[in-house]
């Protein structure tokens, strides 16, 4: 094990013996109070752990946590919050939209609950989704575009089964209600007929007249008590070509939402009910 | 066959006090004059009124971090303007950079805060204690009531200072009257940070001293990659010093080996070993040995700001003289005006003139009116019930000013399109008009409309036009109209 030292011509000072592609490493000392404060800092890392929970499963003497930390923060935003949260209950989305500062809060967290609770269904922007996932951004509304209406929609949700107020019925499936897979072609080209985006089609119009017409209206033009959708736009909830047509009319087809009162704070609701209305199809 | 090896020594050097001696001379006088200017600037600045209207901060020189903005007499700045600091501590590290292949490390012996505050300190403690003579005698002495109550002056006027220095630094993240005036409503942090800056003033300046400058600081570690032969360094001319001794000797050079150069060194250095990590560059040698020199009526200069090449050519016209009035001037004849124009230093100016000059041109183009246009991606169009398409976008308009206004909306592109701002009044001709507040970001929301029929690209470019009150386009942003594949 005798290494044997070695002492560096040009500074006298003693080589460590490494050598990397012929350069030695010199031995210079340390300063003692670099190893002073070395050991200093071990001391206070000691003491850090005892004050500080630095182990797990043990507290440290001074009790704090980074869960309390949050928990008190939380609090406290939680208090700042609640005089504004307070007036958003008691106000209508009307009066919350026409007050200014009520507005801007609301739409601030009608972002943030949108995100929460609904962004899942109908998209990050309110753009809806293929599949019965109405868009909440463009102008067409199944069951009204008031501050009222969609506030209604939001609590007690669309055919849920679980609360008695929930918006809409089911259409027949009619295929099994009487009509065969012809009829219901003739009945697709004259729905589409409607929106201007398909031939006419007489046969399927009287099918329209005896079987559509009570929900949908004569001219296509929905209803939203029952939640028909209007038929002679250019809006199709599960798709404007033929055979998403003729799919929907044979097999029937009914979206669901759950009812968010209970669920939701009232403040809440009515925050997301000023920023639906507010994502560009609000109707007065 | 027998060990050169020194004997096993401790892994662990132990710290050797340095006394500097006080010196007079042309490079102290300079020394002074920078320290003075350097710490005036430092304690006065934050004091500095600048009037900024009613709502603002009047302190010339702020960081309001609570606000984030930074305050720079009539310059205000926003935090994503960040890159104007990114430029100066550029400027900083090229000026230094040139600096130091011009002159060596004058950074290191005059300007630096570890130099000048310990040269502040090494004042304080000479007044209390004495020159390095007494100082040393006082503390290898016994102990007296003297030392006792000398080193309790020095530490309280020390800690004096430190504590105006700490006070200062926080005076530049907070207004300074006020501070003085109602330091108890001032918060933890303040508090917090005004005494690291205390502790750290003392500790560095006080005891920690060259220990920093040999141990601490990464600098000198590598401005030798900035120095060459053409910098002018503090260097000891050896080829007209040597041999040392006493000067009745004629056979002896000019260095009377007197030690004066090291007694005065603020790192204990002996310069007379040539280049060395542990000289800061801060010429005191020079004064203390010119001193020497005129006692003993010889030309001074035996210690100097000198380049290595002029060394070496000197060295070179000297090797084979005797110590005199010849070799003397032999050795100054070889000397050569040192070379300012080399590559490395154009180089360097070369950067510090086109980042001064980005900056100087960033600086002067900017605007305290942006408009910002976000394009909504989700959904990237809407389809409407006529089959219209309509686009949403965000709008952002900062108004670094303080004076806020209303300004009129207008969009430029494809005609028919119909442009509609939520939450904004419009104009007789229709067209949006947006309240923007001073000192903040006014956000809106616009929504674009294109009716059924209207002949669209996927992509229409747009652009939005920002005009004030007389109608002349403040702010233009470009951004896209999105529609369905025709």
């Amino acid at each position: 094990m005798a290494r044997k030292p070695e002492t560096d011509a040009a500074t006298g000072v003693a080589t460590t013996g490494h050598e990397w592609d012929g350069i030695r490493e010199l031995d210079n000392p340390m300063p003692s109070w670099w190893l002073y404060t070395f050991y200093a800092s071990i001391a206070f890392a000691l003491i850090w752990m005892v004050f500080y929970p630095a182990l797990p499963f043990v507290r440290g003497l001074l009790g704090n946590t980074a869960r309390g930390d949050l928990a008190a923060v939380m609090a406290t935003e939680q208090a700042k919050a609640a005089p504004m949260l307070a007036r958003l209950r008691a106000a209508t989305p009307e009066a919350i939209s026409a007050d200014p500062e009520l507005r801007a809060y609301a739409l601030a967290g009608g972002r943030i609950a949108f995100a929460n609770s609904c962004a899942g269904c109908h998209g990050a922007g309110g753009q809806g989704a293929p599949g019965g996932f109405p868009s909440l951004a463009d102008d067409d509304w199944l069951y009204g575009g008031s501050f009222e209406d969609i506030r209604t929609t939001i609590r007690h949700g669309v055919r849920n089964g679980e609360d008695a107020e929930a918006r809409g019925t089911a259409m027949p499936a009619f295929l099994q209600a009487g009509l065969n897979m012809a009829q219901i072609s003739d009945l697709a080209d004259h729905v589409l007929s409607l929106a201007s985006t398909g031939p006419a089609n007489p046969a399927g119009a009287a099918l329209f007249t005896d079987n559509c017409a009570a929900c949908h209206g004569d001219r296509g033009e929905g209803n939203r008590a029952v939640g028909a959708p209007r038929l002679n736009d250019r809006i199709w909830l599960y798709g404007g070509d033929k055979p998403s047509v003729m799919r929907s009319i044979a097999y029937s087809r009914a979206g669901v939402m759950p009812a968010w009162e209970g669920r939701l704070d009232a403040a809440v609701i009515n925050m997301l009910t000023v920023y639906v209305h507010a994502l560009g199809g609000g109707e007065q | 066959m027998p060990d050169t090896c020194p004997a096993p020594t401790s892994l662990y050097a132990a710290h050797r006090k340095v006394y500097p001696r006080a010196v007079q001379g042309r490079v102290r006088r300079v020394k002074w004059a920078v320290l003075a200017l350097l710490l005036g600037l430092y304690y006065t600045v934050p004091w500095l009124r600048w009037d900024r209207g009613p709502g603002a901060p009047d302190q010339a020189v702020l960081v309001d971090m609570a606000h984030a903005r930074l305050f720079f007499f009539w310059i205000e700045l926003w935090p994503q303007e960040v890159y104007f600091l990114t430029g100066l501590l550029i400027l900083g590290a090229i000026g230094l950079f040139a600096a130091t292949s011009l002159f060596g490390r004058i950074w290191c012996g005059f300007a630096c805060p570890q130099t000048v505050w310990t040269d502040l300190f090494l004042w304080v403690e000479r007044r209390i204690e004495g020159d390095r003579n007494a100082r040393m005698r006082r503390d290898a002495g016994p102990p007296s009531r003297d030392r006792t109550l000398r080193r309790l002056a020095k530490h309280a006027a020390w800690l004096a200072i430190a504590a105006a220095t700490g006070g200062a630094w926080v005076m530049y993240f907070h207004d300074a009257p006020s501070l003085v005036l109602h330091p108890g409503s001032v918060s933890l942090q303040t508090w917090f940070f005004f005494a690291l800056f205390t502790t750290t003033t003392y500790v560095l300046a006080g005891f920690a001293r060259e220990q920093v400058c040999t141990y601490m600081c990464p600098w000198p570690r590598f401005q030798a990659a900035m120095l060459d032969q053409d910098s002018l360094v503090v260097t000891y001319r050896d080829w007209r010093g040597e041999p040392r001794g006493t000067p009745k000797d004629p056979g002896n050079g000019d260095c009377v080996d007197c030690s004066a150069c090291v007694q005065v060194c603020p790192t204990g250095v002996d310069i007379r070993e040539g280049q060395q990590l542990g000289c800061i560059g801060c010429g005191l040698c020079i004064d203390a040995c010119d001193d020497i020199m005129r006692k003993l009526h010889r030309q001074e200069g035996l210690i100097g700001f000198e380049t290595l090449a002029n060394l070496a050519a000197s060295q070179a016209a000297t090797h084979e003289l005797e110590p005199g009035p010849a070799r003397l001037a032999a050795g100054m004849e070889a000397r050569r005006p040192p070379r300012l124009l080399r590559p490395r230093t154009l180089m360097y100016g070369g950067v510090l003139a086109l980042v001064s000059a980005v900056m100087l041109g960033a600086l002067l183009m900017r605007e305290t009116l942006s408009l910002t246009v976000l394009p909504e991606r989700a959904p990237p169009f809407v389809r409407l019930s006529d089959g219209g398409v309509r686009n949403a976008y965000l709008l952002k308009l900062a108004d670094k000013s303080r004076d806020g206004g209303r300004y009129t909306l207008a969009l430029d592109g494809v005609s028919g399109l119909r442009l509609l701002v939520q939450d904004a009044a419009t104009d007789a001709a229709g067209l949006p008009v947006l309240p923007v507040r001073g000192d903040g970001v006014s956000s809106f929301r616009a929504l674009v409309t294109a009716g059924p029929g209207l002949p669209l690209k996927e992509r229409q470019p747009l652009r939005f036009r920002l005009l004030d009150a007389a109608g002349r386009p403040v702010a233009t942003e470009s951004s896209v109209f999105l529609g369905p594949q025709p």
